[in-house]
């Protein structure tokens, strides 16, 4: 195993996944670096969000493998399953919080189940993280009572909670406008420059993945290609990456900070 | 060709839908006796399925037995029979109409809910953010719901037949002069403990295990879409009615309960 394959925290090998007759994966190959912030690019229905319920074992490819810390995770069942996923945080799209739970109980779930931390203890750590993530005093309301972009910030504490070493986000940044778009952006640079997690996001927003990423995945008919972003927005060498940059040059006035 | 070709996919799907359920069923009974337990997740459970059903179960059961008094006055004058009125309503509720009944509608009530509560998590990914959370969420979700199910329904069934044989009491003796004494005797003399009573306890039991069986299972296995959540409630009602009515011969049939 070389040095590039021991830093890869998530790999994927030569991954075929259709759902019915529709392929999503034809042969993907890509890998994830430990410690960085990679986004992952791609039109509707290319494979973004599926990419990410991959690495977590959500859905299984028909071919292929998965690695994640070390584990390839097609290979394993449901319950093995969990000892990969006490290493992996999701935020899903729309937060996935539990509606009948408080904020606070959502927080605290994956402490309660998982650890034997005392009461008093699970309060302070959902309070830390809960500030950590600019929410402090909303324990107590449900998730229906928060905007789109507290609902967020909320799901990212509990995907963080149980200090994870990788975090899926899965389009963290639709529908937000561009502030709760920076707050969020901001929280994922803070929690990786110091935590050193590895961070895998999907996006559509082009300006704050050129801002934050360190590699860029894009999904291209089944593939990948990645890179910097620096040379991802300078040398397009595929369809995709050119849409992108057309998007970017067209987004940037309004993105531009004064 | 075209339908025989249909029939054959429906006969498979039907199969392999039986055996996800059986798979389904094993993993519930898996996590029932391994902890955690999970009582707080229970008895709220145990509330909504419950509780909630209070109202329309009691309500129902005195209006059946009420009509139940009524046609039975009305067929038993026929033969001078009337002093056995206590009889018949007593039996009939006990070892038929209390259980199946209270069935049909905790299925309506509360099986719906249940399948449309857990299809809604599918929809909305909180199934799949348990399953990354390492929580189980038949452990989290499943099974507590279907005991619930299981637990509630022979005490709404109690409910049901107590408030349906008042209900009985109230047309018999109130409205039609049948004596108040006659009607109660005549039915602790009909009614025995052993065949009766834990018959329609035993039922409603096995009605709780397949109502909760069939609603966690459409709802967890529904599309993730406000569509499949639909169709997993419709569903849940439909089956869960159909499998009452069957299995309510089957056990009739068997055991002569």
């Amino acid at each position: 195993m070389s040095a590039g394959e021991t830093e890869a925290r998530v790999r994927l090998e030569d991954v075929h996944l259709s759902f019915g007759r529709h392929p999503i994966f034809r042969g993907l190959d890509c890998r994830f670096p430990r410690g960085r912030i990679s986004v992952i690019l791609g039109g509707s229905g290319s494979g973004k969000s599926t990419l990410l319920r991959a690495i977590g074992g959500l859905v299984r490819p028909q071919r292929g493998v998965v690695w994640v810390a070390g584990e390839d995770v097609t290979r394993l069942s449901e319950r093995e399953l969990f000892r990969v996923r006490d290493r992996i945080g999701m935020l899903f799209q729309h937060g996935a919080l539990l509606d009948s739970m408080s904020v606070f109980d959502n927080v605290a779930l994956p402490l309660r189940e998982h650890t034997d931390l005392s009461e008093h203890d699970v309060a302070a750590e959902v309070e830390r993280r809960l500030g950590a993530v600019g929410l402090p005093d909303t324990g107590a309301l449900l998730p229906r009572e928060l905007s789109g972009g507290m609902l967020r910030r909320a799901a990212l504490a509990r995907a963080i909670v149980t200090d994870p070493e990788i975090v899926l986000c899965d389009e963290p940044f639709s529908g937000l406008d561009p502030i709760n778009v920076r707050r969020i952006e901001n929280l994922f640079v803070d929690l990786n420059r110091q935590l050193g997690l590895s961070l895998l996001i999907t996006s559509h927003h082009i300006p704050s993945s050129l801002r934050m990423a360190d590699q860029i995945v894009f999904l291209q008919e089944g593939k990948a290609v990645s890179g910097a972003p620096k040379d991802m927005r300078h040398h397009p060498d595929t369809r995709v990456a050119r849409f992108f940059a057309a998007e970017l040059d067209a987004e940037a006035p309004e993105e531009s900070e004064p | 060709m075209k339908a025989l070709r249909r029939l054959g996919f429906r006969t498979v799907n039907g199969i392999a839908h039986l055996g996800r359920l059986t798979v389904f069923v094993g993993d519930i009974g898996n996590n029932v006796v391994r902890p955690p337990w999970r009582f707080r997740r229970l008895v709220d459970e145990i509330f909504d399925v419950g509780v909630l059903s209070l109202v329309i179960v009691c309500l129902s059961g005195a209006t059946v037995g009420a009509v139940l008094g009524l046609q039975g006055y009305v067929t038993l004058s026929r033969f001078g029979a009337e002093g056995s009125l206590g009889a018949v309503v007593g039996l009939s509720l006990v070892r038929e109409l209390g259980p199946v009944l209270t069935a049909l509608l905790v299925t309506g009530r509360a099986g719906s809910a249940m399948a449309a509560g857990i299809a809604t998590m599918v929809t909305t990914e909180q199934i799949d953010g348990l399953r990354m959370m390492s929580i189980d969420p038949i452990d989290y979700v499943v099974k507590p719901k279907a005991l619930a199910m299981l637990l509630a329904m022979p005490m709404l069934n109690a409910l049901f037949i107590l408030f349906a044989l008042f209900g009985g009491y109230l047309v018999g003796v109130g409205l039609l002069g049948v004596d108040g004494g006659t009607y109660v005797s005549s039915m602790e003399n009909a009614i025995t403990f052993e065949d009766d009573i834990a018959g329609t306890l035993l039922k409603s039991a096995i009605f709780g295990a397949l109502v909760g069986m069939i609603a966690t299972y459409r709802g967890y296995t529904s599309e993730p879409t406000s569509a499949g959540v639909s169709a997993s409630t419709t569903g849940t009602v439909v089956t869960g009615s159909v499998a009452v009515l069957l299995f309510d011969y089957v056990i009739t049939a068997l055991w002569g309960v």
